[in-house]
């Protein structure tokens, strides 16, 4: 009931599937998807492997709401240690894939070992086997879902895979589900081209089933009653996608530009959601053609879009002129802002390549700001790139995104991420990245909270472990100095143990906006065995931080690790409500130390696990 | 008076919802691979579009049913499969152009959109009004309505 009490164990290296029960216990304590994957993930994986060895695992998971018509239920994770940033990473993605693979009735499939040679798994219902995928090899992800659809000529096939950017282990490359939505972050595309995986396709017709349906109709109803009356869920979100923050976020002093150097951005209006709108000059039309909802989602806030036949990228590529996916947010900010690049129509195209090809938009955006710090301060030469790059260049960020891509020449370095790129050119302090991961659309000096939220971001700088932006910038749930570091520890706190339990729901963390607990509590209810309160899902959420705490202690993290790079702890803000301040991550940490039960060295109490039940 | 499915495909995001609703009316489960309605995604043009059963006057398949399994419900204007008479023989599958009455292996019989008895699942769970359940004959009113404005805006402009 909501589950479909049974996953898929892949072993690649024997080449074989087996059935196994759900965990009853554990779904309990963690729920599903990003709680329950990670449990697993403790159980099996040493914490100290090498990230791309075999002895690392891959594990896709679904929640208890995936494949359920609860507004957003359609999500699933991937959960596996990143090598990025040799932590846990969890990188969730919507789409259609992860109700494809409840309906064919599986809650997740683990993967273990590495294939001999390239192969994909096909997942008709009850039978899973794995495939090879030879001819695969070496194609994007567009011609891969093609190829498998027309191969078992089945239109209505969910495929999730690598592009070139996962075979070749980008360190930022990502899985990609119905061609434009990824498991994006922590280069979990790697892993799975380290294990010869290319693919996983799926096929379900058996459905979910829910406890008390009535009741669960009743409840899913309600929910999406409230997103439909909220501003920002009904309004904000379908009209300008992600976007909407684009000239929010400039104006508040927060959108960090030219690899951090600066807090806001004269071409930020350029690229935003209003400009996508907005008709171009070219061909007197707007970038945008549509938003786009994933499965079951009521909100709808993907963008799909057509770039401009006549830009220079795409002149001679008619590859590239259908609509397809993007820009959102954070893709627009790594991009754009963070390049200096204003060009709407170089950052979709870059985007589009992200998407081809499996790469992480925000740390490949990132990685090419840090590059081109490095080629003006005269580190990196336009000989060793292969053409100038400095900031603002749109030639050079869509050069450096076919090379990356396609792993070939300087984008092979650029495939390392920031933080291995700066220290291979001797400029460490020039990376902007927390435990190796790049930052994503909000600079911390504005934002006083979402600093202390990446310094203990379990996977690296991230935000959408304790979005505190929602509170110290939008008002939600209720408006915070976004300026003053008093109560942040309590509030980044409370988002991150809310956030884990909106992700091991199976659903959207966007529903956040206008959701919460209490929101998702019922839903469960009518899904599930067990009584779910909001407290019960807020302890789920604590539960699972400090499981993932425990895992990154053991694999060599500490409290040192909790940091943030020199420029936002001791270059001011130099315009904006900001202006003049750094983050003061010293004033908040020690305090987010205690009230999460941690000792002064930032790892977990045995009280803390043993009050939490983490049974590790 | 008998009412039909009408259909904007410009309001379509593609979400699903009426998919789950109907395999739910009609199945107890949620199972988008048995709903009568699909929607549709023509990826590189962007559009998304929802397609069932138009519930033909004249219909192909109710003619071409050799049992009569296929009537037509008076209160509501649909055309409706009695399973009970059903033989599933599939001619009307062939017959129907559009494609919207299917075999279900499961049961042995075809499926197709009933209506759900004149208040279908499908346009009450869809969250951005491009199904909408209205009567049979004003099934263009709202289009109407919206030119109307715009002419009104140039002959007044
Ligand atoms: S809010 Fe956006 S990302 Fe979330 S499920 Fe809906 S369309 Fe997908
Ligand atoms: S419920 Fe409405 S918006 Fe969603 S797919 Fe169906 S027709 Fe489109």
């Amino acid at each position: 009931m909501g589950y479909a009490n049974r996953i898929l164990r892949v072993n690649l290296t024997t080449g074989t599937c087996q059935a196994e029960p759900l965990n009853e216990k554990w779904a309990q304590l963690y729920l599903g998807s990003r709680g329950l994957a990670s449990r697993y993930l403790v159980a099996e994986v040493d914490p100290k492997v090498d990230p791309l060895s075999p002895e690392n695992k891959l594990i896709f998971a679904t929640g208890p709401l995936t494949g359920t018509i609860a507004s957003t239920g359609g999500r699933y994770t991937v959960v596996t240690k990143g090598p990025l940033t040799g932590a846990i990473a969890c990188s969730n993605s919507g789409g259609f894939f992860g109700a494809e693979l409840k309906f064919a009735g599986w809650d997740m499939i683990i993967f273990e070992g590495r294939a001999e040679k390239p192969v994909y798994l096909y997942v008709e219902d009850d039978q899973a086997e794995l495939r090879d995928a030879s001819e695969l090899w070496g194609k994007s992800v567009w011609e891969t879902e093609e190829w498998i659809k027309a191969k078992h000529q089945d239109p209505l096939i969910r495929v999730s895979s690598i592009g070139r950017a996962g075979e070749n282990q980008v360190l930022f490359s990502c899985i990609v589900n119905d061609l434009h939505r990824a498991a994006g972050r922590s280069g979990v595309g790697a892993v799975m081209g380290s294990k010869h995986l290319k693919a996983v396709a799926v096929r379900g017709t058996k459905g979910v089933k829910v406890k008390d349906l009535k009741r669960f109709l009743e409840a899913t109803n309600a929910a999406k009653q409230v997103l439909a009356i909220n501003p920002v869920t009904s309004q904000g979100l379908p009209k300008y996608g992600t976007q909407v923050l684009m000239n929010v976020i400039n104006e508040v002093g927060a959108l960090p530009t030219r690899n951090m150097r600066e807090v806001q951005f004269e071409g930020a209006d350029a690229i935003s959601g209003e400009a996508m709108h907005r008709p171009r000059p070219s061909d007197g039309k707007p970038q945008l053609v549509t938003n786009a909802a994933c499965f079951g989602c009521t909100i709808a806030c993907g963008r799909i879009s057509k770039i401009d036949k006549n830009h220079f990228t795409v002149k001679n590529s008619p590859k590239y002129w259908g609509a397809s996916g993007g820009l959102e947010y954070e893709a627009a900010w790594a991009l754009g802002a963070d390049t200096g690049v204003d060009d709407l129509e170089a950052l979709q195209y870059a985007n589009l390549l992200c998407n081809e090809q499996g790469m992480d938009p925000i740390s490949f955006g990132s990685t090419v700001a840090a590059v081109m710090e490095l080629y003006e301060r005269g580190v990196l030469t336009a000989e060793q790139i292969g053409f100038p790059a400095p900031f603002g260049s749109a030639e050079a960020l869509t050069k450096l995104a076919e090379l990356t891509a396609n792993g070939e020449g300087f984008g092979r370095d650029v495939g390392l991420g920031s933080k291995r790129l700066c220290e291979k050119y001797g400029h460490p302090e020039l990376s902007m990245t927390v435990k190796g991961q790049e930052f994503p659309a909000y600079d911390p000096r504005g934002i006083q909270g979402m600093g202390l939220a990446y310094a203990t971001s379990n996977r690296g700088a991230c935000h959408l472990r304790g979005y505190t932006v929602a509170s110290e910038i939008l008002g939600i749930p209720e408006k915070t100095d976004p300026l003053t570091t008093e109560g942040k520890p309590e509030l980044v706190k409370a988002f991150q143990d809310a956030t884990g339990a909106f992700d091991s729901a199976g659903i959207c963390v966007f529903t956040s906006f206008a959701w919460t607990v209490a929101d998702i509590a019922p839903q469960l209810n009518a899904a599930i065995p067990g009584e779910w309160t909001p407290e019960r899902l807020l302890e789920v959420g604590e539960r699972v931080w400090n499981l993932e705490r425990w895992f990154n202690t053991r694999a060599g993290f500490s409290a040192k690790d909790d940091t943030l790079p020199k420029r936002l702890l001791e270059e001011p803000a130099s315009t904006g409500p900001a202006k003049g301040m750094v983050n003061r991550l010293g004033e908040m940490l020690p305090k987010y130390y205690e009230v999460r039960g941690w000792t002064a060295d930032g790892v977990p109490k045995p009280e803390t696990l043993a009050r939490l039940g983490v049974d590790v | 008076m008998w009412k039909v499915l009408a259909i904007d495909p410009v309001k379509c995001t593609g979400c699903l919802q009426c998919e789950m609703a109907c395999s739910i009316e009609n199945y107890g489960v949620i199972a988008t691979s048995k709903s009568r309605i699909k929607v549709f995604n023509f990826e590189h043009e962007g559009r998304k579009v929802p397609y069932t059963c138009t519930q033909c006057a004249e219909a192909w398949c109710l003619h071409a049913c050799p049992v009569d399994a296929i009537r037509l419900d008076q209160g509501t204007g649909a055309k409706v499969v009695d399973e009970g008479t059903c033989v599933g023989c599939k001619v009307c599958t062939i017959a129907c152009p559009f494609g919207t009455i299917n075999y279900v292996q499961e049961t042995g019989k075809v499926q197709k959109c009933d209506l759900c008895g004149g208040d279908p699942a499908c346009a009450a769970a869809c969250p951005t009004g491009a199904i909408t359940y209205v009567e049979a004959d004003w099934a263009g009113l709202n289009k109407m309505q919206q030119w109307a404005a715009k002419t009104a805006a140039a002959v007044l402009a």
